[in-house]
């Protein structure tokens, strides 16, 4: 069993790191500790400063303010080509005037290293990124897409970085494709050790790989910690929303519980609850919301609507005038369209506006 | 795959006889069409002119009939004439011009690439502008800049009481003339090049430990090389042709190949003389363009693969 990544010494950290173009902030206040060996993903919509946080880590743009440490030493002033980092870009940027052999042993041979010690480590990273020898002397113009992210991954671990960073680089791949490289590059981490750094703007791939996630917002960090911790429990209702679809019930307190207006019904509170909570949204996942024609105080709802998504089924149903979103596993489907709605309050998260 | 080239030509040639209709033998292409007024004016206004500047080359010298014995007197004649100096300055200039250029041109084209499209238009414009002046007036307008009582010297000992004394009728300034000429020839196309060069891979390059000269050799350079080629191929041939810049700055200090051409065809009435000289050029110019450009794809340079 590895150790506990936070109990690991810090390879990387920033400490209050601002970015401003102009009178803009694309990052702003960024505290973060990365520990040596994790797999760090940093998720958020486009536009909120993820790629201008990495750009810095890298060393690609200087931070306006702030540091960014190495183990304890200041990198600020230190350019990319001396950093012990590699970064895997969105559009790959591989050499296409160069083969696939040539692009992942560029690194080597900006350090004066032999050919022949060349030509062997960059099998060695080929081989690593699943990639057979024989493709070192394939035009890499000539390779398709999911080759293409495999070479541009050899080239990255060739250059034996400290920490490898990745700009979403498989965004622009298929679904299944997507999943076989998701757990490909998970099984590297492991097996290299190395510190990965990843920026995605999509969920599920953080969630397949990450030891950590860290959520950003408006150029800030609104919640760093493990898949399971951001997801189960959201600090603010951006994250939960995040997240996958929700329902979001607009809801007062009344007497001890939580009134909702457009379905004229009230909720009991979730057991960490916050004190003093006046108005705010009460925020129910999809899959956490039953079909229950037993219960006490159901959401009454018509369902007009049945996707197959897989494994699940995801239900829309009337209620009150809005619209909920129910999910299943395809096991009872509802008998009547019809349906009575029910979720336990542990399973609700509640966000004061 | 070996099923598939069996069943296909047998399927094709039964489907083939039916929907044949009865075509004319031989009906020329659209692109045939649009290409012939072109082919015509090229056939009868360039290829006709160089096939007999080829014959009249092989003409006895001085005579202007097409239909003599042929003989190689003319392209003795150059050397034992000493016609050849004039065609290793030319040369010499001209290759000179190329070099100076490519250094010139490198960092004002990775410059402008770094400019906002606004500025680099604007850029773009000023340097194209003097285009629209005829280079003989320009090189007049050097010429009376630099010249002993010129703007310059006139000027300079008006204020201060220096004198440059005459700036024009020596070789450097030939060169600058040229340099100054045949900038945009070269600018472009290099711009052209840059423009392959993506900005993420030189950042890559940068990332993966490569110092700025080897982000140069090993990205910049072979991925705007096209364009290089390009620029520097115009660059020589053009100014392998030139002649306005010795005579209009060099003041006859020396006499390019084409001032030989134009002479013997005009004073001299050697017309043969001035053929051999000139087919010289051609085959120089042409194997230039021909040792460059089979080392390009043009395609892929203009984005169409």
């Amino acid at each position: 069993m590895p150790q506990p990544i936070l109990e690991r010494s810090p390879i990387l950290e920033l400490r209050g790191v601002d970015k401003i173009f102009g009178d803009f902030a694309a990052v702003e206040r960024v505290d973060l500790s990365i520990a040596e060996g994790e797999f760090f993903t940093i998720v958020g919509p486009s536009g909120s400063g993820k790629t201008t946080l990495i750009r810095m880590l890298v060393g690609m743009d200087a931070p306006t303010r702030g540091e960014i440490l190495l183990r304890g030493q200041r990198i600020n002033e230190t350019p990319a080509n001396k950093r012990p980092f590699c970064m895997v870009f969105q559009s790959l940027a591989l050499f296409p005037h160069m083969t696939v052999g040539e692009n992942v042993a560029y690194s080597l041979k900006c350090r004066g290293i032999g050919k022949k010690e060349r030509r062997e480590r960059a099998t060695e990273c080929l081989a690593l990124a699943h990639l057979p020898a024989s493709y070192y002397d394939r035009a890499v113009t000539k390779c398709s897409g999911g080759e293409k992210q495999r070479v541009a991954l050899a080239r990255a671990l060739a250059y034996d970085p400290e920490v490898l960073f990745f700009d979403e680089p498989l965004s622009a791949l298929d679904y299944r494709l997507r999943k076989t490289l998701e757990k490909e590059l998970k099984d590297i981490q492991r097996e290299t050790g190395k510190t990965f750094i990843y920026i995605t703007h999509s969920l599920e791939e953080a969630m397949v790989m990450s030891d950590r996630i860290g959520v950003m917002r408006d150029g800030r960090l609104a919640q760093v910690g493990s898949p399971r911790e951001v997801y189960d429990r959201p600090r603010t209702r951006f994250v939960s929303e995040f997240f996958g679809e929700v329902n979001a019930f607009p809801v007062t307190a009344k007497d001890g519980r939580l009134w909702c207006e457009p379905l004229a019904m009230a909720f009991d509170p979730p057991p960490d609850a916050p004190a003093g909570f006046k108005s705010g949204a009460l925020i129910v996942r999809p899959e956490h919301l039953h079909f229950d024609p037993a219960a006490a105080e159901p959401i009454r709802g018509e369902v007009f609507n049945e996707y197959l998504l897989g494994s699940r089924v995801q239900y829309q149903v009337r209620a009150g005038g809005t619209t909920l979103l129910v999910e299943g596993m395809g096991g009872q489907p509802p008998a009547t369209r019809e349906v009575a709605l029910s979720f336990s309050p542990a399973d609700s998260l509640l966000f004061a506006e | 795959m070996t099923d598939l080239s069996e069943t296909l030509p047998a399927s094709a040639a039964s489907a083939r006889p039916s929907e044949a209709p009865a075509r004319p033998a031989w009906r020329p292409s659209t692109g045939l069409l649009c290409a012939l007024p072109m082919l015509l004016l090229l056939g009868l206004g360039f290829l006709a002119p160089l096939l007999i500047v080829a014959v009249y080359s092989f003409m006895p010298r001085g005579t202007f009939s097409l239909t003599s014995a042929p003989t190689f007197e003319n392209y003795v004649d150059i050397v034992a004439q000493n016609f050849h100096i004039s065609f290793l300055w030319s040369i010499w200039l001209a290759l000179l011009t190329t070099v100076i250029l490519m250094a010139v041109c490198w960092p004002l084209a990775v410059s402008i690439k770094k400019l906002s499209p606004s500025r680099a238009l604007l850029l773009t414009v000023l340097i194209v502008a003097p285009l629209f002046v005829a280079e003989n007036i320009r090189l007049q307008g050097w010429s009376l800049f630099l010249d002993r009582a010129g703007l310059l010297d006139g000027g300079l000992k008006a204020t201060v009481g220096l004198s440059t004394g005459s700036l024009t009728a020596n070789v450097p300034v030939v060169v600058f003339g040229m340099v100054y000429i045949y900038l945009p020839f070269m600018l472009f196309p290099m711009m052209l090049g840059l423009a392959n060069v993506p900005p993420a891979a030189l950042e890559a390059a940068q990332d993966l430990g490569a110092s700025r000269w080897q982000q140069f050799r090993d990205i910049e350079l072979p991925l705007a090389a096209p364009g290089l080629v390009i620029g520097a191929l115009l660059v020589f041939v053009i100014s392998l042709g030139a002649f306005s810049e010795s005579k209009f700055l060099g003041k006859g200090v020396i006499v390019t190949v084409s001032e030989d051409i134009e002479s013997a065809f005009t004073f001299g009435q050697n017309w043969p003389r001035g053929s051999a000289l000139s087919v010289l050029v051609i085959v120089l110019a042409g194997a230039a363009a021909f040792f460059g450009l089979r080392r390009l794809d043009l395609d892929s340079m203009l984005g169409r693969k």
